[in-house]
């Protein structure tokens, strides 16, 4: 009997599992009874069960140190799962499609007509002054109009139960093999769970994947070629870019495997001489994407690259450029970029964001800087972020210096009471942050991932969900309770 | 499929079965020392010259005995051919080609290799010795059967067993150099009925002793050994089958007529062997001249894949 929820302190957070006077949600009434149901022993052979599932299959990731380079660690994974009410999410997912259209619409009209602009809805300056707003894709008519063919954005909820969304990753958004590999360790593990409950799947998201890619091949063919193009297996990535390429059948490749020629035609280097490629799903970062157009000495790109994609003769996911709508600051704008391209209200909320770049704005944050979350505008995994409340003094001026010196890189959040789930923690359950990350995948269509990767922050209060910084995961269940 | 790609299938090939046969190799000298009267000199150090790594040894350790060998062979990160960074970089090599080869064999090397980073050590001592080496031969024997059951019969395939048959060719022909020279000269007159232990060795650790039984039914000696392991298409670890398989291989690729070249100089070599007019000096001889062809093979490989 180790897990007694009488003893599970939710504090002043919403929690994802159990609502007040510690009694489950609906949707998790059957997982708590199971779990209470446990001794001290069961628990330990079911973590010792997925610990083991995950050694054995090889789910890692890379972090990279000053002193030891490069290591391989086993995923982190949680085993008490999330529950969402299938309810509750098909509102989210329409709400994800709605954001993810108009943002795909913006990033279009940008390259394009600028609209937007001529509309005075998002200032002018904004966009110049991005660092992924990139000029060598102006006039550049991607198929479907889409350029964010890959979005993962992260859902988060305050103490009232509201979800928000914190940000859209439209650059080379990662996490979602470790939401696959994540629902194999629980059906290793938990088999009986899974009898219980009426758990949506999430394996097909790989063909939807593979169907979107080829929707973008630029010949007419049955069977056109797709790589998936990786920076190298020192990349934190690199489990994710393989374990993909593999589910789709694709070929996994380097920059050095492919070349352009003068025909501005994607090849690769295989046993039988060249061979033609229509689409790159590629994984490293415009910058280091083509040599001849970006960074001259990158040696992860292939020279050429921008050529062939602006001649039309490969498809690329995502777009080069397309990261000009996951600044920090654009974010703000998001709301506004709904309603003008849509003539809708947005169904997802936005946290509510002060752009310092406004000097009422600026002057708020910075009188307010100890209850705020001030984000770079071009970062990401959680680095170069002040969380004013958990901050030193030194760090909180430091940040304040930094404002004033570049006022249009920051934006600055209230920092929000994220939502909690019971975690195991040595054999006790105890509430801990996280976050969720649905993949949204558009081509012709929309579609969204059953759920998403839910992150959690292992350490006690911390709301830092990276599992390059100590953060774990948690396999997402989305349960038709109507099915029961 | 990409060069780069079959590059590293061939090498995760090479590297398992190096781990394996290094691994027999310890295997069977450790029971082969504890068949011998202690009056006989059967040392470590034939093994360092087996696989052609005496510098490397002697700048590492002082003598060739029990533990400094297999210290130096299992677990010493000075060694690249330890089994330890054969694993390692077979499992490196699988890594980055872990979305052509069956996931459950993926999971084996990975398996394996951990196991042998955290009980390599257990390997110096005899009681714990045969758990252990057994573990990598069966591990390899696992893996193989993953790949023979559940892999497409395509190019990587092919450049999978090319990998796995150069490098076993290559390890039974210095297993049988090794036993049949330098181990035996002085031995045969003053203790003739070990000679035949000695051969039994040499079948065990290929484990090709049963087989060996039933395919030539005479009592263990000389010849028939030779003859079995060099000339027998039967026996899967014999030179003979490694050779046919490499032809399979390269019949089966693209563009191979350069490589398929290289491979008749190694073909008539084997062809042309006469085990029962063979010296003992020959057949040194003849194993260089073996190894050699290997070693031609695999440039031309390199060259024309890779």
């Amino acid at each position: 009997m180790a897990i007694r929820w009488g003893n599970y302190a939710t504090g002043p957070f919403y929690d994802e599992l159990i609502k007040g006077r510690n009694k489950p949600r609906e949707a998790a009434v059957d997982l708590c009874s199971y779990l209470r149901g446990l001794s001290d022993k069961d628990i330990e052979e079911y973590r010792v069960a997925a610990s083991t599932a995950i050694h054995v299959m090889g789910i890692t990731f890379t972090v990279y140190t000053e002193e030891e380079g490069s290591i391989d660690r086993a995923w982190p994974f949680d085993i008490i799962p999330r529950i969402i009410d299938k309810k509750e999410w098909q509102q989210i997912e329409l709400g994800l499609k709605q954001r993810v259209k108009a943002l795909n619409m913006f990033i279009d009209d940008l390259y394009n007509e600028q609209r937007i602009l001529g509309a005075g809805i998002v200032p002018e300056d904004i966009l110049i002054n991005s660092k992924n707003f990139l000029p060598e894709c102006l006039g550049v008519k991607p198929k479907h109009g889409v350029w964010a063919h890959i979005c993962g954005s992260d859902l988060v909820r305050d103490q009232h139960g509201t979800v928000y969304v914190l940000e859209d990753n439209l650059r080379v958004p990662s996490g979602v093999s470790y939401m696959l590999e994540n629902r194999h360790v629980m059906k290793r593990v938990f088999p009986d769970m899974f009898e219980k409950y009426n758990i949506l799947p999430v394996d097909d998201y790989p063909s939807e994947l593979y169907d979107m890619l080829c929707q973008l091949s630029p010949r007419e063919v049955a069977q056109p070629e797709i790589v998936v193009l990786t920076p190298g297996i020192y990349n934190s990535a690199y489990f994710e870019h393989a374990y993909l390429a593999q589910q789709m059948g694709a070929e996994l490749v380097v920059g050095s495997d492919l070349e352009v020629d003068d025909d501005d035609i994607v090849y690769m280097r295989t046993v039988e001489g060249l061979s033609r490629v229509d689409v790159i799903y590629r994984r490293i970062d415009d910058a280091f994407l083509d040599p001849e157009v970006f960074h001259e000495d990158s040696m992860l790109g292939v020279p050429g690259l921008m050529r062939a994609w602006k001649a039309g003769n490969v498809g690329l996911a995502n777009a080069p450029g397309a990261g000009v709508a996951d600044d920090k600051v654009v974010y703000a704008f998001v709301p506004d970029i709904i309603r003008f391209y849509l003539n809708e209200e947005p169904l997802l909320q936005n946290v509510p964001t002060y752009k310092c770049i406004n000097k009422d704005e600026r002057d708020y944050v910075i009188e307010h800087i100890d209850e705020m979350v001030v984000k770079p505008a071009n970062e990401s995994g959680g680095y170069g972020m002040l969380i004013g409340p958990h901050a030193t003094k030194a760090e909180r001026e430091k940040f304040v210096r930094l404002i004033r010196r570049d006022p249009r890189n920051y934006v600055a959040q209230p920092m929000l009471l994220l939502s909690t789930a019971p975690t195991l923690i040595g054999n006790k359950a105890e509430a801990r942050h996280l976050d969720l990350r649905p993949f949204i995948l558009s081509g012709e269509d929309i579609s969204v991932t059953t759920g998403g990767l839910t992150r959690v922050a292992m350490r006690k209060g911390s709301t830092v969900v990276n599992s390059s910084q100590g953060g774990g995961s948690k396999d997402t269940w989305i349960v038709d309770m109507e099915g029961e | 499929m990409l060069s780069r790609v079959a590059n590293h299938i061939y090498w995760m090939a090479r590297y398992l079965e190096r781990a394996e046969n290094t691994a027999r190799l310890i295997q069977v000298n450790t029971h082969l020392l504890l068949d011998l009267p202690r009056s006989v000199p059967l040392g470590w150090e034939p093994i360092v010259d087996i696989l052609s790594i005496r510098e490397n040894f002697y700048a590492n350790y002082e003598s060739a005995d029990e533990k400094s060998v297999i210290r130096f062979m299992v677990t010493d990160p000075n060694n690249p051919g330890s089994i330890i960074n054969s694993l390692a970089a077979a499992r490196e090599n699988a890594r980055i080609v872990r979305e052509i080869i069956p996931s459950e064999a993926w999971e084996e090397i990975n398996n394996i290799h951990l196991q042998a980073k955290a009980d390599g050590q257990s390997v110096l001592t005899r009681r714990h010795r045969f758990n252990c080496l057994n573990k990598i031969i069966k591990a390899n024997q696992t893996i193989t059967g993953l790949v023979g059951g559940t892999m497409n019969r395509d190019d990587a395939y092919a450049f999978l067993r090319l990998g796995r048959h150069l490098e076993r060719c290559d390890m039974t022909s210095r297993i049988i150099d090794v036993r049949s020279a330098s181990l035996l000269p002085q031995m045969a007159d003053e203790h003739p009925a070990f000679e035949n232990i000695q051969w039994i060795g040499v079948l065990k650790s290929l484990s090709a002793y049963q087989m060996y039984r039933q395919e030539m039914r005479l009592r263990v000696n000389r010849t028939d050994v030779l003859e079995f392991l060099l000339k027998r298409h039967s026996f899967p670890r014999s030179i003979c089958h490694s050779v046919h398989q490499i032809k399979k291989c390269l019949e089966e690729l693209p563009q191979s007529d350069a490589v398929c070249d290289q491979f008749e100089q190694l073909s008539t070599i084997v062809e042309k062997l006469d085990i029962h007019t063979l010296t003992q000096e020959s057949l040194h001889h003849v194993i260089d001249e073996i190894q050699a062809g290997l070693m031609d093979i695999h440039l031309a490989v390199n060259k024309a894949y890779f």
